[in-house]
Formats: C-alpha cells, structure tokens, sequence
C-alpha cells in the first residue's frame, strides 16, 4: 500500500522489508507522518508492530525499503519500562541525558521532572514507582533529547484507567507542541480517541492508512463500534 | 563510556548482598578447594626400571630377602609402568604419563649386601619426576618417601642385627673377617680379666712389657671396630639414597602456587559474575535497545562491562593478596608483574563473562550458567598429569586451553615467583582468549534485543 499523502511530512517510510528466517515480518510497509500528528499503529498480534518502530527507531535493520525523518531525532519508548530500577527517577534521566549529548543535561532533567509531574518522586527509586509513574519516566527518557518524532510502543499497557488518561494528556500535549507521535496499541477504541490517524497491519502487511471514520466505512459499521470494525475489516481481508 | 561505568558502580553499590556475595564467595570456593587439593590420588602411575640382573638374590647379615615378593608389594601400592630402559623411563616422566620413575641400578643387590659388612657402600636408587606443578611435585615426594621409607625400615632392621653382632664381639671376643683375612677379637671383657691378673702379679717397678703390649693391641683394634661400628650405625638410619632428578620444569613452591589458585578462583568469580550479570541486566532491565539506539554501540558499551570487570578484577585481587600478606609471605619486589597477570586473566574472564551474559536472557540465569561452567573447568584445570590416564589428560588439556582459568593461574604464579610458568606466554594465551571471547560476545549481542 502507498504512501498516504501529507501535508509537512515529519518522517516518511517507503516499502519496508524485514524477514526473520523464513518469517516475514514487514512486507512493503510505507506511509509518510505529519508534524504534530499522532499515528496509531493497530493490528493482531504478530502482525509487525513493535518490528515497524524498532526499524524507525534505528534499533533494528530492514532488509529493505527506507526511513527518511525530516529533521531532528526520533525518541523511542519500549513497550516494557527500559531503565534501571536502582537508579532513582533522577539518576536514571542524568544518565541517559549525557548519553544523548544534551547540552544541558541539568535542565533537561528539570524539564522531564517538570513535564512528567515526577518531581516529587526524583529521589525515588524508578524500580519503586508505580506502573503508571515507570511508564512517565520511561516516555520521560524518550523526550530528553527533545526529539521531532516520538515512538511510542503500546504506552499504556498494564495502566488503570487513570493512568491511561494521564499518559494521553501527557503525549497530547507533546503533539500539540509540533512533536510528530506514532504509537502502537492493542486497544482499538484508544487508537480511534487519540489517534489522528489508523494504520492498520495484519502479517507484516499494512492494510489501511486512514482516519477512524475511514476505517468504519470500509468495515460497513457504523461509528461506535470500534472494536467491531476492526475484527470485520480484517475478517473480510482473510485474517 | 564513564557514565555507564559510574552507573553500573552505584547499581554494584545499591545491591550490598550481590556485592558481598562476589567478595565472599571466592574466598569460601579457594578455601574448599586448597584443601581439596591436599588430597592425592590413591594409586599413583610410576615407571618402574629395573635394571638389576636377573635371579641376583639379597642377603643382608645372612637372611634372604625376597626380591619377588617386594616388587609385587610395591606394584600393590602404585601402578607400575614397566619402562625397558632409561630412556623411556624420561619420557614417560616428560610427557606426563607417569608422576615419576624408580630406577634400581644394576649394582642395588651388591651395594644392600655391603650394608652388612665391614665395608658398607650406601645403595643409591634414582628417582625421575616431573615438577611441573608443586601440587603434583609434593605428591611425588610424598609418595617416593613413604616407599622408601618402607624398604628402608625393613632393611635397617636387619641391620642394626647385624650391628648387635660386632658389638658382641667387641663385648666378648672372637674372630672376624674382613677382606678375606681371619682375625681373633680379644674382647673388652677378657681385656678386663686379663688386666685385673697382670696387674695382681706385677712386681712393682717390674717389667711386663709383653701383657702390656696385648693391651696395647687391643686398643687400637677396639677403636678401629669402633669405626665400623660408626658406619654401620650410619647406614642403619637411611640404608638406601635417593638421587632426585626434576626432568621437566622448575615450578614455584606450594606456597606460591596456593595463592596463585585462590587469586585465579577469586579473579574468575568477581569477573565472570560481575561481566555477565552486569551485561544481562541490560536486558533485563530492557535498557539494552535504548542505549543501542544511538546512545553507544554495542561494542562501546561490550568494552565498557569488560573494563568494568579488569576494575574489579585488579581491585578485589590485590586486596586478597594484600589480605594473604598476613599469613604468607609475599614477593612484593615482583608487585609490577602482578598488574599485567591479573589485568591479562581479568580481561580475558570479564570477556568470558561477557559472552555468558549475552547468551542470556537475564542475571539470574546468567549467574547459574556462570557457576555451572566455571566450577568444572576450574577443577579441570587443576587436574596433575600422571593422576589420570595419558589420553583423557590431553584431552583435559586441550578442553582446558578453551577457558581462561589455566593461563590465568599460569600468569599468577609466574608473576608471584622468578620458578613459575612464563608470564609472556600465559599472558598471550589470555590476550587471545579475550579476543576470542570478546568477539563471541559482539556476535551474543547481535541477537540480544
């Protein structure tokens, strides 16, 4: 599937190829993200999702297609919480600061602390922190280097409702200051709320690359029933 | 790279039982295993020589030995490798077939004969061993002497019957032979009886001249059976000689080899425990993708946990030895030796780590995979030639080359003592294990995220 047009693409992704043996993991992925935008990656699981970010973050090569970022860095926040626990909140953004290079790595610090709400608990132990607070320094990591586009894989699994809503505030914000957001769920009607845009994977392959409302038309259900045309529109597409 | 050591040394700080335990637990396992070590083989592999001639019977003071008997006795008590002559005696010994050979010389029957004459010739029996490390050299020794000791006992006592016999005759009288000619002993007790009669019938001021020279005589033959009696006594403490040949390598004394072994223990643990866990924690912690992620390089951060470990390594083994000084005497003179041994073994274990921890998932399990291939090889390595057959001890040695334990102790010793191994070798040995491990490693953490 092509590359959806956009306006000021911020990260462009073209034909992606990953196999692991005889797995194909990726299969010609592409689309293109807007500044500020917020791309919600859904599929069944195994269908590429974390694979697709690893690649866009750098952590792990394609064997082919390209990533191309318009400008800036691409912060990256793993699923599971990837810090070190007897670290306190404070160390742990300190160290990861001067390993990003940040010119100031004090007031980069003071800045997460600050925008995470976390500046209570900084002397806290990040191994201490509940799943909610470990999911903020964990995207809090991601941020330091202030990076153009954010990725986020499966952020608030394993959160309570409250959590979740605080974290989507929280990553709202980030869009809403310019920072070009893709994150992956599992939760469909979440993807539908926060994301701008669905793109949709089943085996590696992306299937759709539209709005919510997009999606429901092509299911043929009506909007409201998120989790439904989800399971129909990949149903009719054989998975 | 420095904010990741300074990060691992306060994780290190914040785990006081982890900490305590590498510490601790080395210095237990050195114990265990210096007193593991004071315990030998019960039958130890010995070449046999004899080149006595056939059918020569042994008779010491009249009784007849059995030359037969002894020999199946002694095979009884050591595993007798049959070697046809000195030669092969040698290499036997060099290869490390044998813990040693015993040699009985062709003129061993005509010299333990002499034993009980007047002119006595102590027989020497020659022993080959191979001393290439003092805890198979002791073993050696210890085994020779109490063979020895055995024939030697059993010959003394005849001996010193013998013995009891010349002193008769000097007590009482009677005749003797010596190179063929008779002799009549007068006896200290007739000498007596003989005095107390001439001295009764002597006139005062007479001459006696002739009695007086028997006693004369007398005298002097006394004294010179006094001498015979010196060397026989002489001969009875140690009947027969050992002529000690070392045929392969100076090795440094057992001392220095146990602290050589309790360092290498203490330097293998702290390393291989500290690299690994510290290297799966990254990805326990899954902060192993993050930091790949442009932060470090996997190799960047590969030689980070193997410096991290040299640290350790060079720090906790020089407080050991340094504990060591109290009990033992160390050569402090040879200190600048001692750094390159333990930053070779230390590199050369934190990449052994280093390729456990990649090829795991998780400290815990790093942990127990370190234990469990570290024990055996440690125990491997330490394994004397000639205490198991020829063929598993080669193959022990080509197993234990793999690892870096066996250089490392090798580089210990040879740093700690001018007799131990060569130093320029073992640290080689290690700089290509490291590699080896090193590069290892590299490929473990390609599928690490």
């Amino acid at each position: 599937m092509e590359a959806r047009p956009t306006t000021v693409a911020a990260i462009e992704v073209a034909a992606l190829d990953k196999s692991f043996g005889d797995r194909r993991a990726l299969a010609g992925v592409g689309f293109a993200v807007a500044t500020g935008e917020l791309l919600a990656v859904i599929g069944p699981n195994g269908a590429g999702k974390t694979t697709l970010l690893s690649i866009v973050a750098g952590s792990l090569g394609q064997d082919g297609g390209t990533v191309t970022i318009a400008e800036g860095r691409v912060g990256f926040v793993p699923q599971q919480p990837a810090f070190y626990r007897k670290l306190t909140v404070e160390e742990n953004l300190e160290l990861f600061a001067r390993l990003e290079d940040v010119p100031d790595v004090d007031a980069a610090v003071e800045e997460m602390l600050s925008q995470t709400a976390l500046g209570e608990r900084r002397g806290d132990l990040a191994g201490t922190l509940s799943g909610g607070n470990q999911q903020r320094v964990n995207i809090a990591i991601g941020l330091l280097a202030r990076p153009a586009v954010m990725l986020l894989d499966e952020p608030s699994t394993g959160l309570d409702a409250r959590q979740r809503a605080r974290l989507w505030e929280f990553v709202l914000g980030l869009a809403a200051d310019g920072t070009t957001v893709i994150f992956t769920t599992h939760d469909i009607a979440e993807a539908e709320r926060y994301g701008d845009r669905l793109l949709v994977l089943a085996d590696g392959e992306a299937l759709f690359d539209g709005d919510a409302e997009e999606l429901h038309d092509e299911a043929g259900i009506e909007s409201g029933d998120a989790e439904g045309a989800f399971v129909r529109f990949l149903g009719e597409r054989g998975h | 790279m420095r904010w990741l050591l300074l990060k691992d040394l306060r994780l290190m700080w914040r785990s006081p039982l982890l900490t305590a335990l590498l510490v601790i637990y080395p210095i237990v396992i050195a114990v265990l295993i210096g007193f593991a070590l004071s315990g030998g083989p019960s039958k130890p592999r010995v070449a046999l020589l004899n080149e006595v001639p056939p059918g020569s019977p042994l008779n010491v003071g009249g009784e007849e030995f059995d030359l037969v008997g002894a020999r199946a006795e002694l095979c009884d008590r050591i595993e007798c490798v049959p070697a046809s002559n000195r030669e092969e005696a040698r290499e036997l010994v060099e290869s490390g077939d044998v813990l040693g050979a015993l040699v009985l010389p062709s003129d061993l029957i005509e010299k333990l004969q002499s034993l009980a004459g007047l002119t006595p010739e102590q027989p020497i029996v020659e022993v080959l061993v191979n001393e290439e490390d003092p805890v198979k050299g002791q073993l050696v020794d210890e085994r020779i002497d109490s063979l020895l000791s055995d024939a030697n006992l059993r010959i003394s006592q005849r001996i010193s019957d013998v013995s009891i016999g010349y002193l008769g005759i000097l007590l009482d009288g009677g005749s003797l032979n010596f190179l063929g000619q008779g002799f009549e002993i007068l006896g200290l007790r007739s000498a007596e009886a003989i005095l107390r009669e001439v001295r009764g019938e002597l006139p005062k001021g007479g001459d006696s001249r002739a009695e007086i020279d028997r006693v004369i005589r007398f005298s002097a033959l006394a004294a010179e059976n006094l001498d015979v009696a010196d060397d026989l006594l002489g001969a009875v403490s140690q009947p027969i000689q050992v002529d000690k040949e070392v045929v392969n390598g100076g090795s440094p004394s057992l001392d220095t080899f146990a602290i050589a072994v309790a360092a290498t223990i203490t330097l293998m643990f702290v390393t291989v425990l500290l690299v690994a866990g510290s290297l799966a924690l990254e990805r326990e912690e899954n902060a192993f993708r993050r930091l790949v992620r442009g932060l470090v390089s996997p190799t960047v951060l590969l030689i980070e946990k193997i410096a991290l470990g040299v640290g350790a390594a060079l720090a906790v083994t020089l407080l050991m030895l340094a504990g060591l000084e109290l009990f033992v005497s160390l050569q402090w003179q040879r200190f600048a030796l001692w750094i390159p041994a333990i930053v070779a073994g230390g590199a050369a274990f934190a990449a052994f780590g280093a390729a456990l921890g990649g090829a795991t998932r998780e400290v815990r399990a790093a942990s127990l995979l370190a234990f469990m291939v570290l024990l055996p090889v440690a125990f491997l390595s330490l394994v004397p030639s000639g205490t198991v057959s020829p063929a598993l001890f080669d193959a022990i040695g080509v197993f234990t080359a793999l690892f870096p334990f066996d250089p490392s102790l090798r580089a210990l010793e040879g740093a700690l003592e001018e007799a131990g191994p060569s130093l320029t070798v073992a640290i080689s040995h290690l700089a290509a294990l490291a590699l080896a491990y090193g590069l290892l490693a590299r490929l473990a953490l390609r599928r690490f995220g």
